[in-house]
């Protein structure tokens, strides 16, 4: 019995004994901390594309190899590896993108006094994350997928000197905390009704058939399917770790962290988990599919999630000034379209922009506002030239590039949903945003005169980080070529059935509706930023001319931030005040009088034993000390003393003998 | 008065000296000499009521003496180098100066 599934356990292993010794590595130790780290996940690499091989095999197999951990009163708690098509090519994309982000923070992070221990979180998110991927138990995926958190969050409070920084940390801890406790009861829910937490277990996993049907029956007030309840709480999971409205409020902000961690976890794989959990347990998701009755599907859910959230943060996107916050925004709006090829592809594209732009920033000494930025197309050759590829792929330029396939992907399967066309609309309004907004960043950034003197000194990146770009952008055009309606490779080997190809052209009127689109977004883009180049750093955006409080509105992210801290924030204050004063007066008071109960019987006690039991057996050593000094004030030392107390008590008895013998 | 009592008058009258030296001398040498004198008393005692009691063992007096002259000179021995480390101790032997040994 030895199946290709009883070794995976080593591609997160790997990394995690990386991070494990370069948790031991001294501050000093740079390069044993990043050659261990780069060597591990390189590992990781080879093994996951002979898993993606032995998993291409047979396409429709899940294979696994499960364990038992420990026992509970009767039950047995198991754990397990899973390997098919979907957690090979997510392992392979992870460990991939991965590495080509580890070498290029080597050029990034260089300069920085902590490099060492930069490298041991990264190979700690990288097993936690791989984790997630292989696992075969909700359990285990769960357990990663915490661990996952708490790399981001080391990693966005990498440096926590600045305040920022460790706020910005601190948000992302506890707004994906808010998803995972849904997360949690997702699955104890899940535990509770089938006893078991493996995704597939030879029939009795709850993936499969027998179980998903049990699930899916109507056992809740109203018609629900305990499926749909189960679903949903898995969502709020990965709602928060992708950043998905309305948990999507951290992303932004975890561009506090050094920008190949914005890549890698904010980017490429962190926020693709949470889309890959939701892929991960797609059946259970569509188990409540066939009940007509259910008056909510939980896909409808998720579907709607993600349209607002594509819209949204395509919105937003328009009105940013931080080059990475403008990405960030992209990021939550493209997580919205929520599917796995167009995860893989855009894990290529946003990694490469976001590490393109990390380039910029080192390049012009961590200037990140692009008002402040321009005319770095002529110095940072290599740096554009990814850039512009990355910008193409996500805006969706067409036939060339991954982003395109993928987006049409899923556009058509939005207008085959008939369930509600709202989807679609969001889907197709997200094109134009998104082609837009990348416009306007490349030509805020690249075009136009340099606006301060960082700009107007930057120059290129060295090689160690310019390869990685471009190895991404090759990446991020050769993708698209498996997924193409024409020959959809992809998207067969993930569902395991033969997917029968399509002419290129078929639909072609939603084609050509998403190429108009994509067009008018750039052309619009064009006109408003790159005809007139930006020439000062003050002058107003042009939208922000047209209709200053929009903008505004826009830029402040839509306001959830201080809408959050009106509602969650103030009713957590009052929460916290009405304990403080619970505090104070009852608890307070209630502790402060067994204290003074305690006290009490304290000096009880210690009167008791001062006047009572000292007193008594001071006097009592007081006689035996008088008495022991009496007797030796009687030795003398003088012989003739002695010798006379000797003589006189013989004459004493002599006397007495004398007058006893009268008797 | 028959003998017995003269014996017995005779030794009282010896120890009486042997008390009154031991009490009366300064000099340690003049002390081991009193108490010698009493323990002679003593012996002087036992030979009498021996020698004088109707129906006593053969010699059982004598050898009570010889016993106690033993063990007498074993004593003196003692107290004779207990004398010398007194000397060697304080160049004299006055017993009046010999008072640090006390509790």
């Amino acid at each position: 019995m030895d199946s290709p599934a009883d070794h995976l356990w080593l591609i997160p292993a790997l990394p995690l004994l990386a991070a494990g010794l370069g948790a031991l590595t001294p501050r000093r130790g740079r390069r044993f901390a990043a050659g261990t780290a780069i060597a591990a996940l390189a590992g990781s690499l080879l093994l996951s594309i002979a898993a993606l091989h032995e998993a291409l095999a047979d396409p429709a197999a899940h294979l696994y190899h499960n364990f038992s951990w420990f026992d509970i009163g009767s039950g047995v708690m198991r754990l397990g590896w899973l390997l098919d098509p979907l957690n090979a090519l997510m392992c392979v994309m992870v460990s991939l993108v991965g590495l080509l982000i580890f070498i290029f923070s080597l050029g990034y992070m260089d300069s920085d006094e902590n490099f060492a221990r930069f490298f041991c979180f990264l190979s700690l998110f990288a097993a936690a994350m791989l984790g997630v991927v292989v696992s075969n138990s909700l359990l285990l995926l769960f357990i990663s997928w915490e661990l996952v958190g708490l790399a981001s969050y080391l990693l966005i409070g990498f440096w926590f000197q600045k305040p920022s920084a460790a706020a910005a940390a601190k948000k992302a801890f506890i707004t994906t905390r808010i998803g995972d406790l849904g997360l949690l009861l997702g699955l104890v829910w899940l535990y509770n009704s089938t006893g078991s937490l493996l995704l597939y277990d030879g029939g009795g996993g709850v993936l499969e058939g027998s179980v998903l049907g049990a699930l899916a029956a109507p056992v809740l007030a109203g018609g629900f399917a305990a499926s749909t309840g189960i679903s949903l709480l898995v969502f709020c999971g990965a709602a928060g770790k992708s950043g998905q409205f309305p948990l999507h409020v951290w992303l932004p902000d975890a561009m506090e962290g050094p920008t190949p961690v914005s890549a890698l976890i904010h980017a490429a794989t962190m926020v693709a988990a949470g889309v890959f959990l939701v892929a991960r347990v797609f059946p259970l998701f569509s188990a409540d599919q066939a009940l007509a009755g259910a008056p909510l599907h939980a896909l409808t859910v998720v579907a709607g999630v993600g349209a607002v959230t594509a819209l949204m943060g395509a919105a937003i996107a328009v009105a940013q000034h931080d080059l990475k916050r403008v990405l960030a925004y992209s990021t939550v709006s493209q997580l919205g379209y929520a599917a796995i090829f167009h995860l893989l592809a855009h894990a290529f594209f946003k990694a490469l922009l976001f590490l393109a732009s990390g380039s910029v920033i080192h390049a012009a000494h961590h200037e990140q506002d692009i008002r402040r930025l321009g005319g770095l197309r002529g110095r940072m050759r290599a740096t554009f030239a990814t850039f512009a590829v990355g910008m193409m792929a996500l805006a969706g330029v067409p036939f060339v590039f991954s982003g395109f396939w993928s987006k049409e992907a899923i556009l058509h399967a939005a207008s085959a949903w008939e369930v509600s066309p709202l989807p679609l609309y969001a889907g197709l309004a997200g094109v134009v945003l998104t082609a837009f907004y990348m416009t306007r960043l490349l030509c805020e950034v690249f075009l136009g005169a340099p606006r301060s003197p960082a700009a107007a000194h930057a120059h290129e990146s060295p090689k160690v980080m310019t390869v990685p770009l471009i190895a991404l952008s090759i990446g991020a055009v050769a993708l698209g070529f498996f997924g193409t309606p024409a020959w959809p490779w992809l998207q067969s080997r993930l569902t395991g059935a033969e997917i029968p190809g399509r002419p290129l052209l078929e639909g072609g009127g939603l084609m050509a509706l998403s190429i108009v689109l994509v067009a008018i977004g750039l052309g619009s883009g064009w006109a408003l930023y790159g005809r007139r180049a930006r020439v000062a750093a003050a002058a107003p955006d042009p939208l922000a001319a047209a209709s200053p409080r929009l903008f505004s509105f826009l830029g402040a992210g839509m306001r959830f931030d201080a809408l959050y801290a009106a509602t969650f924030g103030r009713l957590n204050r009052f929460g916290a005040a009405l304990a403080d004063v619970l505090d104070r007066r009852v608890w307070g008071g209630a502790v402060a009088t067994l204290g003074r109960f305690g006290e009490l019987t304290g000096f009880v006690n210690s009167v008791v034993d001062r006047l009572g039991l000292n007193a008594g057996f001071d006097a009592v050593s007081g006689r035996f000390r008088g008495a022991g000094r009496a007797y030796s004030r009687r030795q003398t030392g003088e012989a003739h003393g002695y010798l006379r107390a000797l003589a006189i008590a013989f004459v004493v008895l002599a006397l007495l003998a004398l007058i006893g013998g009268r008797r | 008065m028959n003998p017995l009592q003269l014996c017995l008058v005779f030794s009282s009258l010896l120890f009486a000296v042997g008390l009154a030296g031991a009490l009366a001398r300064n000099n340690g040498i003049l002390v081991l000499l009193g108490l010698e004198l009493m323990l002679n008393a003593a012996n002087l005692n036992f030979i009498a009521f021996w020698r004088f009691h109707p129906g006593a063992a053969p010699a059982t007096g004598v050898i009570f003496v010889i016993f106690a002259i033993a063990v007498t000179a074993a004593e003196t021995a003692v107290g004779l180098a207990l004398v010398i480390a007194l000397y060697r101790h304080q160049q004299n032997i006055r017993l009046s100066e010999a008072n640090r040994l006390k509790g």
